[in-house]
């Protein structure tokens, strides 16, 4: 059995290396080619028809004139006359042209009736959702009336924070053909290049062995771009019915910021009872969300903090007519983190305790309490937070109030399935394929940076080919799971490759294969450079032959192996200035302190977590979906009322990421959603800080600050 | 910040200037090269550069001039593509991304910057940073801190990749320039 572990630490050449992505002069450069960015020969562009109505019945559908446009090679119509709509911008029809403007021209020549039915678009208000809430049962522990009883603090909150929208700047969509030999050719924009194959497959009932996958970027996916979709779909069937010419077909921006993935919302009224000294006895919340018709979302509450005694928890789902959910980096965790950290913050002012304390005081209350108590303490370091705290309201005099602010994380992150192919050609090139995909998050650099090591070599000797359904299956980029799956499969893959290049090279070396290494660009006797031979000479050995090995990440069985597991934690604290007189609240500073296991690349690691703090930023203070009671459509469905932060909005970001011996024994851990986590509860807690007073309602808009500071919302 | 419209001269309002309804050909200088291309009056810019001429750096994202995913250089000046009509677009100096970030093979400056501060991440949003950040850098040489914030306001990323934006064209003013009072 090969050694598979990872080399230690110390002796890494190109793990660990702040090296830069692969890809990276591609793609700054404008050349890389997106999927939304092929012209293929014989291509039609499609087009979307979507449903006005948040709510409705269509009665009668033509398209006669539609087909008739000049241009026009097929309709396909999804929303059949009868068909029920729940959520406005629904799909009805989709067009395919000749040209992009041919479509949607086309797209106005369809007439459609609807008989308009009553719906629901808001769920703040649980009592006006009536019998659209459906209340998931009481769930109790410990005694909750008993602690009530013998708490010596009660605080009691309101917390709200909104159904927010993916706005992945390339839109969903894809290029495809499906041609008369009845394959079908996929060019997607996904998160998951190996099992979009049999969705799509299934979708346009085809074997799967007849779809083809090739993508070799995507533009933003977030936990929105898993499945073909019905315009996926619809635009196979386009191609179809045009003899199998290619159909672009992206959704519109208007149509995309819609139904192309959301984040559920969540409301709570927050109880927390604590003893004298701050110890908290006791959770009782009331809380509900929205996840579109067919509800969902149910943040984990308590959060990090679940080992409160006694607890009381009723959730409710409301059913809205708004478009479904579809899982959001790190789904229902920040929610969680903000209801859980505001009331726990809440507890503090109300105690006048320095929410510091109360956070290090119950961190027995977590399932890691030495992680969470070292990463207080050094994220409050770092925030100086000793210098700069101050008691909720004591802002001093003057409209700018500076206050700080703290949010907590968890995460699993453990790798996905994976299997990657490892080929080894005897003029030495080095190729390693996986059916994965990288999403941004640096994934081609770090599998090529692990088979370097493995190999003895440079990054830029290896040739990392990926997206793509001919090599080897790998999971989807979902649950910060990838970096996990393929460094360890990518791990076994290349050490299975290099045994076989020992056996075939043992002879010439005059050494067993056992006793050979693999060291800066020779293989070599063990410890002995003067026993060595040049990689391309060793490679040259194999003749005719090529080496190729495959090596597989296997979840279940990755704990034994050590190469990748799960479970982090992580604190940020924010640091604000709100102008009480505009509202506006300005970031001057969040910190975060990250737990990780073994970091590959910690460049690309830390732009995760600058990510995943800007994205919080533009959570806590800008972004919320805007629905209209009377329409039922929603009012900001473009990117100029989309608020997202630009450069300036973001003041200055620091980061320690947790990298040390410890840390690294426990093998890689994927780090994409834990640091998007924490972020808003401190912004949230921040802007509390400043004013006195709790801002209820995410995001801590002009708004909501200047209505919370007039007394229209407490 | 783009204008939303081109300055026209006055002559371009006559009744000779009139095209359309239907596609009509024109002549665009794009990257130094004269490219025709026949295109619809209503049709923007950016969906010609995209669709017609397979110059697909310049992304289509908010479609709306708000995102700068689709910057181009227009006379030199920082524009965004899906806010101008190619007709509007004749007789100007185009430069789109391809037609500076690599030159034989090596990349310029801010391209190669971008790559040192990882100031990217899915990289759509990127190209467009790019252009804006080498139309900022032309008129601010040697840029402070907060000059690059202010002038690279008017794009927007998903991923969050403004830290290494920040330093990436705080570095790319000294390789240019060989200084920098940042």
């Amino acid at each position: 059995m090969p050694e598979y572990r990872w080399p230690e630490m110390s002796k890494r050449k190109v793990m660990g290396k702040r090296l830069n992505r692969l890809d990276g002069v591609e793609k700054a450069s404008g050349r890389a080619k997106y999927s939304s960015d092929l012209n293929k020969p014989g291509m039609l562009h499609g087009a979307t028809l979507v449903c006005p109505y948040a709510h409705a019945r269509v009665k009668a559908i033509d398209t006669s004139a539609a087909e008739k446009h000049p241009g026009v090679t097929s309709v396909r119509v999804v929303s059949p006359a009868g068909t029920e709509i729940y959520w406005a911008h629904t799909e009805v029809a989709f067009v395919a042209a000749e040209t992009e403007l041919a479509a949607r021209d086309a797209l106005k020549k369809i007439k459609v009736e609807y008989e308009v039915l009553p719906h629901l678009v808001h769920e703040a208000d649980l009592n006006k959702a009536q019998s659209r809430a459906k209340a998931a049962g009481e769930q109790i522990e410990g005694d909750p009336d008993q602690a009530l009883k013998e708490a010596a603090v009660i605080s009691e909150g309101f917390y709200g924070i909104p159904v927010l929208e993916h706005s992945c700047l390339e839109p969903h969509g894809n290029v495809v053909s499906w041609t008369p030999d009845n394959k079908v050719e996929l060019n997607p924009s996904t998160q998951a290049v190996t099992s979009i194959r049999g969705d799509m497959a299934r979708a346009v009932n085809v074997p799967a062995a007849n779809v083809h996958v090739h993508q070799d970027h995507i533009g933003g996916g977030f936990g929105s771009k898993f499945q073909p979709d019905r315009w996926g779909v619809a635009a196979a069937e386009l191609s179809k019915a045009a003899g199998g010419r290619p159909v672009k077909l992206f959704l519109e921006r208007n149509v995309e910021q819609v139904i192309a993935g959301c984040r559920p919302s969540a409301f709570a009224r927050i109880k927390l009872g604590a003893s004298k000294d701050g110890k908290i006895t006791l959770w009782e919340s009331n809380s509900w969300a929205t996840g579109g018709f067919t509800g969902g979302g149910s943040p984990p509450i308590p959060y990090v903090y679940t080992r409160i005694p006694n607890q009381r928890k009723n959730h409710s789902a409301v059913s809205t007519n708004t478009a479904p959910i579809r899982a959001w980096r790190a789904p229902n965790h920040q929610q969680a983190s903000y209801l859980t950290c505001a009331a726990m913050e809440d507890l503090a002012a109300k105690m006048k305790m320095d929410p510091l304390e109360l956070f290090l005081k119950n961190a027995d209350l977590t399932a890691r309490r030495a992680t969470y108590e070292r990463q207080l303490k050094k994220a409050a370091e770092m925030a100086e937070w000793k210098k700069l705290w101050h008691p909720r309201g004591d802002s001093g005099r003057g409209p700018l109030k500076r206050g700080l602010g703290i949010g907590v994380n968890t995460w699993g992150g453990a790798g996905h399935d994976s299997t990657a192919r490892c080929n080894i050609h005897a003029d030495g090139t080095v190729e390693v394929e996986l059916g994965s995909q990288d999403l941004g998050t640096g994934t081609r650099t770090i599998i090529a940076q692990v088979a370097a090591e493995s190999l003895g070599l440079r990054v830029n000797d290896i040739r990392v080919k990926i997206g793509d359904t001919n090599y080897p299956p790998s999971g989807t980029s979902g649950g910060s799971t990838t970096v996990g799956g393929v460094s360890s499969s990518t791990r076994k893959a290349t050490v299975n490759a290099l045994t076989k290049l020992f056996e075939e090279v043992a002879p010439a070396l005059g050494a067993p294969a056992t006793e050979l290494e693999a060291v800066d660009g020779k293989i070599q006797v063990k410890g002995n450079p003067a026993k060595s031979l040049a990689w391309k000479a060793a490679c040259a050995k194999l003749g005719v032959k090529t080496i190729s090995e495959t090596g597989q990440n296997i979840p279940r069985d990755a704990p034994k192996e050590g190469l990748n597991t799960g479970g982090v934690g992580g604190v940020q604290i924010a640091d604000v200035t709100v102008d009480v007189e505009t509202g506006i609240v300005k970031m001057n500073r969040i910190v975060a302190v990250q737990d990780c296991g073994t970091v590959i690349n910690p460049k690309t690691a830390e732009s995760q977590i600058y990510g995943a703090i800007i994205m919080s930023i533009c959570g806590a203070l800008m972004e919320e979906r805007v629905m209209d009671a009377i329409t039922g459509r929603m009012l900001n469905n473009e990117m100029e009322f989309y608020k997202l932060a630009g450069i300036k909005d973001i003041g200055e970001i620091l980061i320690h990421l947790e990298i040390d011996e410890i840390n690294d024994k426990r093998g890689v851990i994927g780090l994409g959603e834990p640091p998007a986590i924490g972020g808003i509860a401190a912004i949230a807690n921040a802007v509390a800080n400043a004013i006195g007073v709790r801002v209820p309602l995410v995001p801590m808009t002009p708004m909501n600050v200047l209505n919370t500071l007039s007394g229209r919302m407490s | 910040m783009a204008p939303a419209l081109l300055e026209q001269p006055a002559e371009a309002q006559t009744a000779a200037a009139v095209m359309g309804p239907g596609a009509v050909p024109v002549t665009l200088t794009i990257n130094g090269k004269p490219m025709k291309v026949s295109v619809e009056p209503r049709e923007t810019l950016l969906d010609v550069l995209r669709n017609k001429l397979d110059l697909t750096g310049a992304k289509r994202v908010c479609d709306r001039g708000t995102c700068g995913a689709c910057s181009v250089l227009v006379n030199g000046k920082v524009m965004y593509a899906c806010t101008i009509l190619a007709i509007d677009a004749q007789g100007k100096q185009i430069t789109t991304v391809e037609g500076f970030a690599l030159s034989r093979g090596r990349p310029h400056p801010v391209v190669a910057a971008f790559v040192n501060h990882d100031a990217q991440q899915c990289g759509y949003c990127t190209p467009g940073f790019v252009v804006a950040a080498k139309a900022f850098l032309d008129t601010h040489p040697a840029p402070t801190y907060e000059q690059v914030k202010d002038g690279l306001g008017g794009n927007l990323c998903r991923c969050g990749t403004y830290v290494g934006i920040r330093q990436a064209v705080l570095e790319a003013a000294k390789t240019m320039k060989g200084g920098s009072n940042a």
